[in-house]
Formats: C-alpha cells, structure tokens, sequence
C-alpha cells in the first residue's frame, strides 16, 4: 500500500518474533491461580515485582507527595502546566543520586547532563538519533534484548551487527569477537558508529567483568566511535560481586573528563529496578554537551509525565528508602532466583551463573532433539503450548548457538514459581522417559555424554576465566 | 594539539546530521521573545516592569476547577491511601494499548467537545508523547523521508520540528491571504501541490490545525468538505489536529473532520486522521496525553507500536481515565472553560478595539491574531521583526511575530490570553495603550476610529530608546533558551 511508508508495510518494528508471539499466546491463556489454573503462566516478562510493599508503606508514609502536595498544599495546577523539557530539577537531582548509590557512590553524576526520556526505549531511540545516520550501525554482542530491533533500528534506519558470544566462555565479549563485528561490519559497507552493551546483561543476567569493560574502552577509543552502556538492570545485582559500571571504568583509567567519555553514554530507567514499567521514566547521561542538547530538545516526543516525575522526585529524595529498598530488592531477588536455579536443577537443567538481571539464562541444550534453531523453536513451541510456561527461545535474543532459553523470576509471586517448576520437571522427566524408550543404548549413553560434557565444560571455562580485579 | 576548531568539527562528525543540524528549529528568532522573557519575567509585585509572556498559548483559565477535582477525588491517585491498592497494577502497567478505562474516557471526551455529534471508538484510540509527539508518529507512518505535507499558513512553528526533525519529511506551505480571512481555498492547495510536484517532492497528505493556531479561527463545514474532497481525490491523507476543539467561545460551535467524513459519500476513510491532546483543551499540558486516532486500521496498528516511544504514563493515565469519567465535572468544566475563554477574549479586542488596533475575527484558540500591518515601517518581514523587538524590549509584551509562524504578509502578530489572570491581562492592556498613545504624540493627529484602521505609518523610531544593532541570534544548540515554557514556580523554587 504505497499511501504508507515502508516503516508501516515492512515488518521492521520486528514485533513478529517469537519473542513477542509467546507474549500472545500468554494474553489468549494466561494463568491465574483461582480462575485459570491451568494457564499458561508468564516467564517471558522481565519485571520486578517483589518489592511493590516497600513503595506502598513510603506512600502511606508520605500523604504530601502521594497527594501531590507541597507543604500540604497542592500543586497539582502548577505540575499540570510543568512541560519543560529539562524536566523537573529536584527529579534530575534525586536520580542522578540514585544512580550514585547503586554504583556504591564511587562515581559522581551530574544531573545537567541527564536527558529524560519515555522509558529506556525512548532513551535508546534518542540516542540512535544523535549518533548515527541511517544505514550507519552499532555493534551489539549476542544475545541481545529483541525490543532493540525495534527501539534502534526502526525509525531510525541504523544497523545492528552483532558480536558473537558463545558459551564457551560464559558469552564474554572478546577482543577477537569485537574485531570480528567490526570487520564484518565493513565488509557489509556498514560504517560503525559504537558499540552498544546492556550491564547487567538481558537476557544473560551477568555483569561485564573490569576486564570487557576496559577491552570495550579501549576499541572505542582506538576505533573513535561510541559506547553505549544500557544499565538498566543495575539496581539488580544481587551477588557478592560488585556492579562495575562503566563509569567506574572510565574513572579508574583517569578518563573522566577526557575526549573518550564523551563518547560513553549511558542508559538508565526505573522500569526495572524499581518495578515501574508503567511510569515511562527513562535517562541519558552523556558527557558530550552537544548530545545532551539535541536528546533534550528530541524528548519533547516523549516527556516523563510531571506527576509521575514530582512523585519519583520524592520518592528518591529520601535516602533512608532508597538504601532500605536498594538492599532489600538485592535480597528478595537472589532468593526468589535461588529458587529458579534449584528448581531448574531438580529437572536436570543448569543454567549461566548469574548474580543480576530478573532472569536466568537458561542452558536447554540437551533437550533439543537436533542441534539447531528449527529443533530450539520445537522444544520452545512444547514448553509454551504442553508446559505451558511462556519463556524467551535464545534464538529471539539472537544468540548463536541453539538451546538457550530466558526464563524470568522476579514477576510472580513464589507459589506460581514452584507451580511452575513443578510443571517443567514433570515435562523434563516425561521426554526423558520417552527418550529412553525410543533411542538405542549406544545413543543413550551419546545424549547422556554430550549433557555431562557440556556440564564439565561449562564449569571448566567458568574457573578459566580471569579473576577480575576489585 | 588539536585545535578547538577541529576538535568541534570532530565532534559534529561524531554525531548524526540530525543531532549537530538545527532541524529542531531552535535557533529561529522565535525564542529571543522567550529569552527576554525568562531574563525578567513579569510578576505584579517582584517585577511589575517585567516582560508579560504573551507567547505561550496555554489555557490556565480553569486551573481552580481542576485542583479542586483532584483534592476531592484522592482515588484518582495510585498513591493516596484511597487509590494505593491499585498502585502495583498501575505502576506495572506497559501495554501500549493503553488502560482500556483511559481509552474510553478519551473518547467520550472528545465526543463531548464535537458536541455529541460524532462518536469516536475507544479502539481507535492510540497514545502518543503529547501532540508533539502524534505529529511524528503520523510523519512517520504516512511518509518516508524526501515526502511532504501540505500545511496551510500560517502554521504552528513546532511543527518544523515535529513533522520534519527526525522524519526527513518536508512541508510545503499552502499560502492563505488576510484578504480573505486566511481561507484554505483549493485554489490555494492546488497551486501548492503543484510547486510540490516541480519540486519532485511527492506530497503525501494535507495538514490543518481545526481550530487554527495561530488564527483562532474554525473551519466551517463546507470547508472541511472541500478538504476531505481534495484530499479523496488525489490520494493523499488529511490529518486534523483537532487540539483546540473545546477551546471555542461561549456558544460558538466547533465542526470536527469526524463529523464531515459521516456525510460524504464513497468517503475514503483509510486516508483521515485525527492528532489531539489534553494539553489546550484541559490545560494539563505537563501530563503529556497526546492521541493519535486514524480511521486506517493498518495505521492504528503501527502507530500503537510507535507509541512505545512515547507512551502516558500508566499514572497519569489512571488519573485521566478517573477525571474523565466523571461526566458531570467534565460538562462543568468544559462549560466554564467556554465562557471564561469567551470572557478573556472579550476583554482583550474590547480593550484593542479601543486603542483602534485590528484583529481577526476569530471563535477560538487561547490567542487572537492581531492585525499590526499599520504599524510597519515597510511591507517587509524586516519592518515586523524591528516592530517586534520594540514590542518585546520597549512594551514588554513578548507576542509572536507571523513570520515566525511562516504567514505570507509581515505585520501580523499572534498574542496569548488564557495563561495569565485578569490583572496581567489589564496590565498589558495598559502597556498597549501607553504604546499607541506615545505613538499618537509623535504623529500628526489623526481622524481614525476604524478598526482595521488605515492610520499614517507612523515613525515610531524617534522619541523611544530604541537599540536596533540588537539583531543576534542563537547560533548553536549550546546557548537555546529553555523549551518555550516560563519558570515554573516548581523549578523557582529550587533556585
């Protein structure tokens, strides 16, 4: 229909993925211990749900800012006509504090250089904007959120290339691997504008060790592109290791005020770590003064409502809730992750070490009848339709290598978790009977070797790996 | 060492052409009003001398109405104890369809401010980041980059940016005459569709602003037939933005496209389209609840994928869809927002009427579109900016010169009314007489009480401390004055 545009006839909003149809099928059957029990229930939506009872009792606590309200009298007048795209100042302020917290307060925001943005998709949008030209594109290592098909690609016409990760080493970013992309870019006639990372990593669950951090630094540097750091997952991790940012980085190279940080941007939003999706509340921080201006004059296309910013502004200003819940959230989430884990163990399925993120990275490779895509997308297509869970098929993330899947944790209570895992061991146990029967012995003892190779590589390569400096 | 020169140049290398361009249209002159007017604002006791901010069309006659609702309706909020225990649904809440409460709530409001005539459907009904943000939305779904819309002038200045910024898409002006009140004739939009054509600029689709900012005026029904027809004919999309509905006065009637498109025959609805927002009509303007509703279902779909990137927020939408569902506040509301309107712009030409200063007649709109063509040295865009600048540093009003909203004849200004209360209103009304009357005493008497008066020129240069080597304009990104908004007392605050 030539009266549209080709962003409308084509299908680049990439919103058919398998991703986004599990999401479907949810909607059609979606369980509900009481009136749909045997629902398919929802593993697919990385959301923070845990920790709603920490906001309710601060509102309870705080009828001014619940009631939009100034020393008990209300603004609402003046919030309503609050429209400036700088946003609200005491808001910047109070999240450029939060984002001080969670990186341990080792590193300094300034809240002039934060850009408001309608979530982290909007952010991630804006940023593409400002930095490349259509057909220009950005190096991502897989797998990757699906959502950034659509959030950098789509109206902006950039380009994706990705950075293959591979479970032989966890799915670190090599130097050999970030070559690779760029090479491969070039060949492509693909001019690389930067590197975009998500740290913690959706859908891995991990943090970039000091060690991939300082190799990103460096091959932006030497490339002279950007680097992007998505860390909307940073108030996520619930490890004993540290969050190591990319500011901590630049911090300790002595690179803070240098050309190089004006190339580093980062990404935050409150969607995840406060469990606020609805709210649209996402930021840029970038050194680079020229950036700062163009996103701030492109957030007129999507302002944070200034309710919600007054209400946030609040909320975050009171260091006595933010420290309560920043610990309190690290806690419930390891717990309830914990849970995945052994769950998942109990039906003979390991997943990636991970101490961050709403999900674990889930290793199904063993379940596959055949090693590839078609034969993940089967499994995936069992898992959503007879076990009914709906979960994320690797391939969506587009991770090179068939049998991983992302299961997420943190968005249902614990009795729908053990519900859960109680459906897929039953699932695991029944196709492992099945197996048994059909398959000859010498194939028996192939499948069950190639699940303990796998195992004992996977742990090999994880004590392989470079202790990272603290 | 690398020069500063280079390392700039580096640096615009390293951003896209839309980031280190001024496509945002920022740099326009436009904004040395609001610069005036931010470096000494107006207020009746700290800065009686101060500039009165006249450029911005924002409707805060009703404000008192609004508090009043929300202080008496605390489940309206997610957060007070009568509304928290919907907080974590709300707050979770991301589904780019929108609350189907809020949906609905919209749409009865938009009925209700095309008087019932129309019925709009809640599915229909897709949000966006405000009106700025439908417009690009729309942009972005109807045209590729290198396509145009028609846009008849003069036009809101935003929307060289919001259509054209990010979208690559152009606008081609569709020129209107005072001579005929500013009519969109198809005279008018067959000559612009052909220097588009000449151009090699294929036009996609026609946009109006019913009711027009920045004439105030609406567009009657044979008008808006001849629109959809023109439209129909070639092929091409009529988008409304209809933001200004309710904002016509008294008892004044406002004619959606909703309503024509009913009434025409073999009328191709894949190609209407709807831009609205609460920011005008209902004065919540920092809510962002913008709305895109498109009759083509494939665009309905697609721009509901879009809004992901400007989506209300869940809170905001929870607030609305409760606020809206209140009918009889809602009737209220829009009732006295009419006849407050009517009441202010009533003051405002009874006041110019006696000072002999023209404007057109206009039924709508937070603002008149005042006829200042006598007043102008020469005929010439320069003669209107000179005059503007006296009015902006001398009168200390910042109005909005037409040029900034690209008319097609210098001398005509646009000035806001509805976002101040009665005594700035008196006291710019003062100003303005002040202004005329030492222009009087500088002119031989004159016989005139006509109100599109056809005094002398007059000169006004001599007597007035007037400084024209002020001609600067804001050169690059770094030194853009603030998004045209006064300070809020919110951020004076902080300060």
């Amino acid at each position: 229909m030539k009266q549209l545009s080709t962003k409308v006839t084509s299908n680049a909003h990439g919103q058919d993925s398998s991703y986004f149809l599990g999401w479907e099928e949810y909607e059609k059957n979606p369980y509900n211990e009481i009136k749909n029990p045997n629902g398919i229930i929802q593993m697919g939506l990385a959301e923070n749900q845990l920790c709603f009872d920490l906001i309710e009792t601060w509102l309870a606590k705080n009828p001014d800012a619940a009631g939009l309200k100034k020393d008990g009298q209300s603004i609402f007048k003046e919030l309503a006509l609050f429209q400036d795209y700088h946003g609200l100042p005491e808001f910047k302020k109070a999240l450029a504090e939060f984002m001080e917290e969670i990186r341990g307060n080792r590193v300094t925001f300034d809240p002039s250089k934060i850009v408001l943005a309608a979530g982290s998709t909007s952010a991630n949008e804006t940023l593409m904007f400002c930095l490349a030209e259509p057909g220009d594109a950005f190096l991502l290592p897989t797998p990757y959120y699906p959502g950034f098909d659509r959030d950098l690609k789509w109206r902006t016409g950039a380009e994706i290339v990705p950075i293959h990760c591979s479970s032989s080493n966890g799915f670190q970013i090599t130097e050999s691997a970030l070559q690779q992309a760029y090479q491969q870019a070039q060949k492509l006639d693909l001019k690389v504008k930067g590197v975009l990372v998500t740290n913690p990593s959706n859908p891995l669950g991990t943090m970039l060790t000091r060690r991939e951090i300082n190799l990103l630094v460096d091959f932006i540097s030497s490339k002279n592109i950007h680097l992007i750091s998505d860390e909307i997952y940073s108030g996520t991790v619930f490890g004993f290791e540290q969050f190591v940012s990319v500011m901590d980085v630049l911090k300790d190279k002595n690179l803070e005020n240098s050309e190089v940080s004006k190339r580093v941007h980062v990404v935050y939003s409150l969607s995840k770590d406060l469990g606020l999706p609805g709210f649209r509340v996402g930021a840029i921080y970038s050194n680079d003064e020229m950036v700062v201006s163009a996103a701030t004059k492109m957030s007129s296309f999507g302002l944070v409502s200034s309710q919600t910013q007054y209400l946030l502004s609040a909320l975050l200003s009171d260091k006595k809730f933010t420290s309560t819940y920043l610990n309190e959230n690290q806690k419930r989430l390891k717990i309830r992750q914990k849970q995945l884990v052994s769950g998942l163990e109990a039906a003979g399925v390991t997943c990636l070490k991970s101490n961050a993120g709403l999900f674990c990275w889930v290793d199904m490779r063993h379940l596959l009848d055949t090693n590839t895509f078609e034969a993940e997308l089967q499994l995936w297509k069992k898992i959503v339709y007879e076990v009914k869970l709906n979960i994320s098929p690797g391939s969506s993330c587009h991770c090179t290598e068939p049998g991983w899947f992302r299961v997420c944790f943190a968005n249902m209570s614990e009795d729908t978790l053990h519900l859960a895992m109680k459906r897929f061991k039953q699932y695991v146990e029944s196709t492992d009977s099945k197996r048994m029967i059909s398959k000859s012995s010498h194939e028996r003892i192939k499948s069950l070797r190639k699940r303990t190779v796998s195992n004992w590589v996977f742990r090999v390569s994880w004590t392989d790996r470079v202790p990272d400096e603290r | 060492m690398v020069s500063f020169a280079t390392e700039k140049k580096q640096d615009l290398n390293l951003l896209s052409r839309i980031a280190s361009g001024d496509g945002h249209g920022e740099n326009s002159s436009y904004f040395d009003g609001w610069k005036a007017y931010e470096e000494n604002p107006f207020h009746p006791i700290d800065r009686p001398d101060g500039v009165i901010q006249m450029g911005l069309a924002e409707n805060q006659l009703c404000g008192d109405l609004m508090r009043k609702w929300v202080l008496k309706h605390p489940e309206a909020s997610i957060c007070t104890s009568e509304g928290v225990n919907r907080f974590s649904d709300i707050a979770i809440f991301q589904d780019y369809h929108g609350l189907p409460e809020f949906r609905q709530a919209v749409a009865k409001f938009m009925e209700k401010t095309r008087n019932n005539k129309v019925k709009f459907d809640p599915d229909r009904i897709v949000m966006s980041g405000g009106a700025t943000g439908a417009h690009e939305t729309v942009a972005f779904c109807l045209a590729n980059p290198g396509d145009g819309f028609l846009v008849p002038t003069p036009y809101y200045p935003g929307f060289n940016r919001d259509l054209r910024w990010r979208t690559g898409v152009n606008l081609v002006p569709v020129t209107c005459h005072s001579s005929d009140g500013f009519k969109i004739t198809v005279e008018a939009l067959e000559a612009a569709y052909e220097n588009a054509r000449k151009s090699n600029i294929p036009v996609k689709g026609l946009l109006v602003t019913n009711p027009s900012n920045p004439l105030g005026t609406t567009l009657d029904r044979e008008c808006l037939k001849s629109l959809v027809n023109f439209t129909n004919d070639k092929g091409i999309h009529l988008i409304a933005d209809e933001i200004y509905a309710a904002t016509t006065f008294g008892q004044s009637e406002f004619i959606s496209v909703a309503e024509v498109v009913e009434e025409i025959e073999d009328c191709n609805r894949d190609l209407i389209h709807i831009v609205y927002s609460l920011s005008k009509d209902m004065g919540l303007p920092g809510l962002r609840v913008g709305i895109v509703y498109s009759y083509n279902d494939r665009v309905v779909q697609i721009a509901r994928k879009m809004s992901s990137f400007g989506l209300v927020s869940s809170q905001t939408q929870h607030l609305i869809s409760k606020m809206l569902s209140d009918e009889d506040f809602v009737d209220e509301f829009i009732r006295e927002s009419k006849l407050r309107l009517a009441a202010r712009h009533a003051e405002i030409t009874t006041g110019l009427d006696g000072l002999g200063i023209g404007w057109l007649k206009a039924k709508a709109g937070l603002f008149l579109w005042m006829d200042l063509r006598n007043l102008l040295k020469t005929a010439t865009f320069d003669s209107e900016t000179e005059l503007w600048r006296v009015i902006v540093h001398q009168v200390k009003l910042n109005v909005s010169p037409g040029g900034s909203f690209h008319c097609h004849e210098p001398g005509w200004f646009r000035v806001c009314f509805a976002n101040m209360d009665h005594k700035t209103m008196e006291t710019a009304l003062e100003r303005i007489r002040v202004f005329t009357s030492q222009l009087e005493e500088e002119t031989k008497p004159m016989v005139s009480t006509t109100m599109m008066a056809k005094k002398k020129k007059k000169c006004w240069q001599s007597n007035l401390r007037l400084s024209f080597s002020d001609t600067r304009r804001f050169d690059d990104g770094f030194f853009s004055p603030h998004s045209p908004v006064p300070p809020s007392p919110l951020v004076r605050a902080q300060t």
